[in-house]
């Protein structure tokens, strides 16, 4: 029994669609996955599955030797798992800081009274908050943006905020859903990089669905291919890059 | 057993004007998925231009037989009130396309607000009494069962409207439109369909069977007064979600449910410890036990929100 | 000394309402009658603005907490009063004011209660369906009311009469003070942050570990808690109150008040509160207008100004620390 995240016959039914099909794979702690498909395969369901929106219809999601599926989001999120939205979910009204703040929040040893009586030791903790969320700012270069409304940055820099509102959850495994989506070269270099940095400097599992190939095959260990919901390939970036399933399922003819 | 059976009957003609009045909220639920709270209130000035009308034009209508002079009436009102019912959308809402859900709930709000006052303003606030459009004799009394020739008139127009209305969605391009626009606003467009135009379509027709609802429900309880909209559309509205919003049969269904569980609780609430007068909660009652069990309602299908 | 700055500002306002508390036989009785209903209302609008401006549902039923509110305090006093007076030393200040305290608690904390059993089914759904059951609940608490036996505890449809007048200017003020102070710190700390992140995107803020279930229910618990308050104010400051006084026009004041005043903003819906208080007791001839014009004022805004008629002002606003 491996550690990490591990999915095995996972399927889920969608009216007569079937978006993902008897899927198994697994993450271990530290690893740098990459999860690609043909668009509408089944990736972000794959997300979904994973963080709890949605239910496997059947199968079964372990994290760390736990069941993931029956718990709520938010209890998810708790054991360790944080992801980023590939159709960007920040909290648009909303300073950048404290969409940060507020990914915190579950770890915050006050509660509601002493947010009351506002006593010495919420203090601390608050100033203890906004410095971690600072330096988790600093790294993505969103510092200076701190008092921003999260919506009025621009695309990249959303982009980038959704991945400091996940780690700020302390996460062991990260999922990114299309981070590079809509960067110019330069910025997916910076964000390849900034993946790499915060992979071993927090010590996390990532598991990353991206359409761009120049990223994934870049940073990834290791690749899972799905087309229809189910996994055609897996492989290290060369074995995948000269698979026929996958050169046939990207330009739609037979490798022969 | 008769008395039985006459609650019962009562309770379906309660509950078919109520259905009318659902059908408006679920329609404009189906293609903008918000609520009309100014629903209830069309309701009510359906019931006003009738009277306007039936004063305006008394002598004229008086020298037709009821049927003819009710079907004028009823077909005037509607008119009116489509129209009505077409301004306020264009007025009020559609500036409003694309916003957060929760300013247009407001905006509905203040709409129906100063519907009400404004009625309030030109009508006065007292009850005033109701035209007698439809005889209001015993058509039949056979076997301790009693039924007025409105109460079968109410159940009559209601069943012509609630067909007519079938028709329109299921047989008619616009018809299909709608149902487009309910499923998909964005794919509808991209198809050649008029959004506006059928927005607006759906408002009219929504106004017009809410404007037929207010006259056949003072027909019944022939005073009316510029609040008298606002329970019976609340009631509409849980006979709405009770079916399951946006679904047509489904509304028709909720509103002779409330209808007659309303009558019941009415009639033999006292014989199970439940005061009569707390029919009037029966409705929201059962509003709070189908959110906890069935949110989607009998009919309707559940939504998911795209991740 | 300045992260203490907002309990001093409490205390500050206690002491002075305390004072003007105790010279208010000097005052002008009309004008201490509206400083009260200024008070009452801002009690009801900022914790109604917890639940519709900060956490983003829709509650059109706040009414229905004042009246369990008005309801159970001043059946506490009309019934219970008498025999706990005495156990506190007999008649003095400090008796009554002890069992007035009770009796507001008690009030505040049977319509907490309400609010926990309509929220916790109903706080699942979409904020067009809370506001609708809101609604529902309101006229459930009405009927019921108007039910009761005109002889019983509860008065029937004519409510009850000969409620003592404990209401004072300190009462009010001190009370919508830790109001004000309760919701302002509640949502301005990393806890509360947690409010706002529900109301912008529930999804996200799930995905971000926060127990989105709880944190409405919280906000809605706590605003029918200072709604019950309310009640129990408006009730000792009327001496009379009926089921007809608590119905849903009362709730849609509310509403106006927190939509004008802008919702999320403490500030602006304080200011609204009085403003609006003040305008409505001049404006009390033409009554047929009144709703008329902020009814189209409502509908106007939505278009051109949906973040509230007045600007939001940086007292009370996130500190940017």
């Amino acid at each position: 029994m491996s550690t990490g995240l591990e999915l095995q016959d996972v399927t889920i039914q969608f009216g007569g669609l079937k978006a993902v099909s008897d899927l198994g794979f697994h993450v271990a702690p530290g690893e740098l996955v990459g999860l690609i498909g043909p668009n509408g395969a089944g990736k972000t369901t794959v997300f979904n599955l994973i963080t709890g929106v949605y239910t496997p219809t059947a199968g079964r999601i372990h994290f760390e030797g736990k069941p993931v599926p029956g718990r709520k989001p938010h209890e998810i999120t708790r054991m360790g798992i944080a992801r980023t939205f590939q159709n960007i979910r920040l909290f648009s009204s909303l300073s950048v800081f404290d969409n940060v703040r507020a990914a915190m929040m579950m770890h915050l040893k006050h509660g509601i009274l002493h947010s009351l009586t506002r006593g010495p030791a919420f203090q601390e903790e608050e100033q203890s908050m906004e410095a971690r969320a600072l330096e988790l700012l600093d790294i993505f270069g969103l510092a200076d943006a701190r008092d921003q409304d999260a919506k009025s940055l621009n695309y990249g820099d959303q982009r980038r905020l959704e991945i400091v509102r996940a780690l700020a959850t302390q996460p062991k495994l990260l999922l990114l859903d299309e981070p590079a989506a809509g960067m110019n070269p330069a910025e997916k270099d910076d964000l390849m990089k900034l993946i790499r940095f915060i992979k071993d400097r927090y010590q996390l599992a990532v598991l990353l669905v991206e359409h761009d190939m120049k990223v994934v095959m870049g940073i990834c260990e290791r690749i899972a291919v799905i087309e229809y919901g189910v996994k055609i390939a897996e492989g290290t970036p060369k074995e995948i890059q000269c698979h026929p399933k996958v050169i046939e399922a990207y330009l739609g003819v037979s490798a022969e | 057993m008769e008395q039985f059976l006459q609650q019962l009957l009562n309770g379906l003609f309660q509950g078919s004007i109520y259905a009318l009045i659902a059908l408006g909220y679920t329609m404009v639920y189906g293609v903008l998925r918000f609520i009309n709270f100014a629903h209830g209130d069309v309701f009510m000035l359906g019931a006003f231009t009738a009277l306007g009308l039936h004063k305006a034009f008394g002598p004229a209508l008086a020298s037709m037989p009821w049927p003819v002079s009710l079907i004028l009436i009823l077909l005037a009102s509607m008119a009116i009130c489509g129209a009505l019912g077409i301004i306020i959308e264009l007025l009020a809402y559609r500036p409003l396309r694309n916003r957060p859900r929760l300013n247009v709930l407001i905006t509905a709000i203040g709409v129906s607000l100063f519907i009400e006052y404004t009625a309030q303003l030109f009508f006065g606030a007292t009850q005033r009494p109701f035209p007698e459009l439809i005889p209001r004799t015993p058509v039949a009394s056979t076997g301790g069962l009693t039924i007025s020739v409105a109460q079968v008139i109410v159940l009559a127009t209601t069943i012509t409207l609630l067909i007519g209305l079938r028709i329109v969605v299921m047989k008619t391009r616009m018809g299909l439109a709608m149902r487009a626009l309910s499923l998909n606003p964005t794919a509808s467009t991209l198809m050649g369909v008029n959004n506006s135009v059928v927005i607006s379509f759906t408002f009219g027709l929504g106004s017009a069977l809410a404007a037929a609802g207010g006259i056949l429900y003072a027909s019944l309880y022939p005073s009316i007064e510029p609040f008298m909209g606002i329970q019976p559309g609340l009631k509409a509205f849980v006979a709405a979600v009770l079916g399951g919003i946006g679904n047509i049969p489904g509304a028709a269904l909720g509103g002779l449910i409330i209808g007659i569980t309303e009558t019941l609780v009415k009639g033999y609430g006292q014989h199970f410890g439940i005061p009569s007068g707390y029919s009037e909660a029966v409705a929201f009652v059962i509003l709070i036990l189908i959110l906890v069990f069935k949110p989607s309602g009998i009919l309707g299908k559940t939504e998911r929100e795209k991740v | 000394m300045k992260r203490y700055a907002p309990q001093i500002a409490l205390i500050a306002v206690l002491a002075v309402s305390l004072g003007i508390s105790m010279m208010s036989s000097q005052l002008d009785a009309y004008y201490l009658d509206i400083a009260l209903n200024v008070g009452i209302n801002i009690i009801l609008a900022v914790s109604l603005n917890l639940v519709n401006g900060h956490t983003g549902q829709f509650s059109l039923g706040h009414a229905a907490f004042m009246a369990v509110g008005a309801y159970g305090a001043s059946i506490f006093t009309l019934e219970a009063a008498d025999q706990l007076i005495p156990m506190l030393g007999g008649p003095s200040t400090f008796a009554t004011g002890v069992a007035f305290l009770i009796a507001l608690l008690i009030g505040g904390l049977c319509a907490a209660f309400c609010g926990w059993l309509v929220g916790m089914p109903s706080l699942r759904l979409r904020g067009d369906y809370l506001a609708i059951v809101t609604l529902g609940f309101n006229e459930i608490v009405r009927v019921i009311l108007q039910n009761t036996s005109g002889d019983g505890p509860f008065g029937g449809p004519l409510g009850l009469k000969g409620i003592p007048a404990h209401t004072s200017f300190f009462w009010v003020f001190a009370i919508a003070a830790l109001c004000v102070y309760g919701v302002a710190s509640m949502v301005n700390s990393t806890y509360g942050r947690g409010f706002l992140a529900v109301r912008d995107d529930e999804i996200a803020a799930g995905s971000m570990g926060i127990n989105t279930t709880r944190y409405k229910v919280t906000a809605f618990v706590t605003g029918s808690f200072f709604a019950g308050l309310a009640g129990g104010l408006y009730a000792h400051l009327r001496t009379t109150i009926s089921p007809e006084g608590f119905n849903f026009l009362k709730s849609f004041d509310i509403v106006v008040i927190v939509i004008l005043g802008g919702m999320g903003s403490t500030a602006g819906v304080v200011l609204a509160a009085i403003v609006l208080t003040v305008l409505n007791e001049f404006l009390r001839d033409f009554e047929q207008y009144r709703m008329i014009v902020f009814s189209l004022l409502l509908i106007v805004m939505m278009i051109v100004r949906p973040q509230g008629l007045l600007p939001s002002l940086p007292f009370l606003k996130r500190k940017k620390a």
